[in-house]
């Protein structure tokens, strides 16, 4: 843990998680890094180098960008809204 | 070959579910996505168990091939339609797989799960059955497949296409962003070769970027057309996407997937590794 930095949270909709939801991990440059896709309560998770990061969240319903901040041997906790 | 040859989208699919000489396949990194629900009439393929030797790191042979088809219900005659999630990786990857086993009629469906699941359509948790075949497969056919030897000569010589995202690349990270970091001893990567993430081939619903955006891609990357080129990532299943837009889609005549990938290379003794970090 003391070497990675991980950036992890929940995709909501009106206050409900959302599964299935596709969340992208871009880079500053706005580079493709990784995806995952959402647990059944709403969550994800990217092991992140530390720095700054985008992720944009997929649903059926549209996309969402939303910024993160990777820092190391922390877990930054985030809620995106869809 | 064109595009229309190798890619169906999901309104081909949607329209050839109860096509008899149709198979959908499901290949997916997570194998237990496809209990969850996939497409109707869908049938799972275990890229793991299914397609590896379990004792030594290979494929299963031909006869194995022969004997999971012939059990999976496939036919000679069919038209496998493959796809997947983690923007079709592994269905990629089985594609290729397909090939290198000589299946004629193989195809990808652009977006896979994603874009499957994006628009909306539907999923099941039925499990079909399908009657037993006697496949036959072919011998390896070794112009798509790439070993470490050949890829160690390749060097300064032939075109390398790393498809691994930059931060693997440079050797700041082993595996991608969402996995836990292990694997090879050695981060970075081979020396000459061009760093062309599989995710630019794609858009973000998982379909393939047109022929024109790819082949500017390329292009730019400074890929020589007239090199043979070699693509890997790190187990090949990325790669097997890189060489499914370069073959496949932009017909690039001698291309290659390393399936040993950066976990084989990044392993070995010897070798020359670039590290940018």
């Amino acid at each position: 843990m003391a070497k990675e930095s991980i950036v992890q949270g929940t995709v909501v909709k009106d206050g409900s998680p959302v599964g299935g939801a596709y969340v992208r991990l871009l880079d500053s440059s706005g580079e493709f890094t990784a995806e995952v896709q959402t647990s059944a309560t709403g969550a994800f998770r990217f092991f992140a180098a530390p720095g700054d990061w985008t992720l944009r969240t997929l649903t059926s319903g549209g996309s969402t960008d939303t910024s993160a901040a990777a820092v190391l041997g922390a877990v930054v906790e985030l809620t995106v809204e869809v | 070959m064109s595009r229309a040859d190798v890619l169906v989208d999901a309104d081909w699919a949607e329209a050839h579910l109860s096509d008899p000489k149709v198979v959908l396949i499901e290949v997916d990194e997570d194998v237990s996505a496809y209990d969850g629900g996939h497409i109707a009439g869908a049938i799972r393929l275990d890229w793991k168990t299914e397609l590896q030797d379990q004792v030594r790191r290979d494929f299963v042979n031909k006869e194995q091939f022969e004997e999971l088809l012939s059990q999976k219900g496939v036919g000679n005659d069919d038209t496998v339609v493959l796809y997947g999630g983690n923007n079709n990786w592994f269905a990629a990857y089985a594609y290729w797989y397909f090939k290198l086993y000589g299946h004629q009629d193989v195809k990808l469906l652009d977006g896979g799960r994603k874009k499957w699941e994006l628009d909306g359509r539907a999923l099941t948790a039925d499990v079909p059955s399908r009657d037993k075949t006697s496949y036959t497969a072919q011998d390896q056919d070794l112009s798509i497949r790439a070993f470490r030897d050949e890829t160690v000569a390749a060097i300064g010589v032939k075109n390398l296409v790393d498809v691994r995202s930059p931060d693997e690349f440079s050797g700041k990270l082993l595996a991608p962003a969402h996995l836990p970091q292990e694997q090879s001893q050695r981060a970075g990567h081979i020396p000459t070769a061009v760093n062309v993430p599989w995710s630019k081939a794609a858009n973000d619903d998982g379909t393939f970027r047109s022929d024109e955006e790819l082949a500017e891609l390329y292009k730019e990357a400074g890929l020589d057309t007239s090199k043979q080129t070699i693509a890997y990532c790190r187990i090949g299943e990325r790669s097997s996407h890189t060489w499914f837009a370069l073959h496949e889609l932009l017909g690039h005549k001698d291309v290659k997937n390393y399936d040993g990938s950066w976990t084989e290379y990044g392993s070995l003794v010897g070798v020359p590794v670039a590290k940018d970090v």
